[in-house]
């Protein structure tokens, strides 16, 4: 069967690289599942979880937002900032919920930004849905 | 005899000197390392959205949807970021940046404002009576894209309202160990790259084109200035090291010279006394 190139890259690091069989991404206007021979794509990413799989393999990973770009035989994801499901630290996402919600109530304050409170708030949602759910897939095995 | 002591203690001090520049020398070595490290993790980020942004800017749409950051102007005001160390002892490192800076502002017919990174090019700058527009020091070994966010922001806030036309980065360019040179690239408007006609693909946009030039010119930036500090901090550790080294050097080969005049001052010493000791022994066996 055909595979496809995956990259995931950060200004910071090369987080992940692997041949796969289907990537799936949270694209800003929805979710997409890519498989080789792709028509070329080029999307903004809304924070979420990018799941790579490889037969039995599956690869779980949150991206806080980026790019991706696709062509037949690749897949590139340019992203703000990436962590492996095992990688997170949940009690702090945690944290950085509370914080956000928090804010959300004292909206009148100076200086108040809602949409990067709402993009915190969704950073912090993502994190702790794919770390809940790698945690669950782990009690299953 | 004062003169022996004089050598002898000036031996010790050389001999401290050394080991504090050894030190300085293996501290800069780890570091450097490590900073290289990080400049090359960067890379294939900064490949890759070089290339989607020069693919984008040469789609026949490209003049419709025409960025903000790409927009050329008339200049009358010209912004410099200046990247340096905030510490010396790096060679002729910082001197080169800051020279290579004051030139370039020497030849402007405009004002130019400063956005100057470490302590090196803000001192050099103040001296120079520069207008600073803002200041950012103790930036640490590895700065993150956290640390770097607040420079661009302000570089970007600034283009984009018209305070300032044309955008330069001043940065120390890391070639090899051995090799450092101060460079200086034009920020914004951003210059995308050409294109070969034959890589260009045609994509499908979500949401759209322009949505999607905005956001990656945006990060291209961001990504320039931190990577431009991140070089910068690979030159300075590099120069350090090799200062220091050569510094190690020279007080090694000061310590031969000294012990030699010191071997020489001593030997002397003992001639004149022995040469005392037996000219009274003479003169007491003739009396």
């Amino acid at each position: 069967m055909a595979t496809i190139k995956i990259d995931i890259v950060t200004a910071e690091r090369s987080v992940f690289s692997e041949e796969v069989d289907i990537v799936i991404a949270p694209g800003i206007d929805g979710e997409l599942g890519i498989l080789p021979r792709h028509t070329p794509l080029m999307t903004a990413l809304k924070p979420g979880e990018i799941i790579a799989r490889k037969g039995t393999d599956e690869y779980s990973l949150v991206v806080s937002g980026g790019f991706l770009e696709v062509r037949p035989e690749r897949v590139i994801i340019l992203a703000d900032s990436v962590e492996r499901a095992e990688e997170i630290d949940i009690s702090r996402a945690e944290e950085a919920k509370r914080r956000a919600e928090q804010r959300m109530t004292e909206k009148y304050e100076p200086g108040f930004d809602a949409a990067r409170v709402e993009a915190t708030l969704q950073r912090a949602l993502a994190r702790m849905k794919v770390a809940e759910r790698h945690r669950k897939r782990r009690r299953r095995l | 005899m004062a003169n022996i002591r004089l050598i002898s203690r000036r031996i010790k001090g050389v001999r401290n000197i050394a080991k504090i520049t050894r030190a300085m020398e293996m501290v800069a070595a780890l570091r450097m390392k490590k900073a290289q490290e990080r400049g090359l993790a960067g890379r294939p980020y900064s490949e890759k959205i070089t290339e989607v942004i020069a693919s984008l800017a040469a789609l026949p749409q490209a003049g419709e949807i025409l960025h903000p950051l790409l927009e050329r102007r008339e200049v009358k005001k010209i912004a410099v970021v200046h990247i340096t160390p905030d510490r010396g002892l790096a060679g002729g490192l910082v001197g080169n940046i800051n020279r290579k800076t004051i030139s370039l502002i020497d030849e402007q017919k405009v004002p130019v404002t400063m956005v100057t990174v470490g302590r090196k090019g803000l001192d050099a700058m103040r001296r120079y009576g520069q207008d600073i527009r803002a200041e950012f020091t103790r930036l640490g070994d590895a700065p993150g894209l956290i640390d770097t966010l607040p420079i661009s922001r302000i570089i970007i806030d600034d283009f984009s309202n018209g305070l300032v036309d044309v955008v330069y980065l001043a940065y120390s360019r890391f070639v090899s160990t051995a090799v450092q040179r101060a460079e200086i690239v034009q920020l914004l408007p951003v210059e995308p790259a050409e294109m070969p006609a034959s890589q260009n693909v045609e994509y499908i946009y979500e949401p759209s084109a322009g949505a999607v030039l905005d956001g990656l010119l945006t990060r291209f930036v961001e990504m320039r200035i931190s990577h431009g500090i991140l070089e910068s901090i690979a030159s300075e550790q590099s120069a350090r090291m090799v200062a220091m080294r050569n510094a190690t050097e020279n007080a090694n080969e000061l310590i031969i010279d000294l012990t030699l005049a010191y071997n020489k001052a001593r030997q002397e010493s003992i001639t004149t006394e022995l040469l005392d000791i037996t000219g009274g022994a003479a003169a007491l066996t003739q009396a």
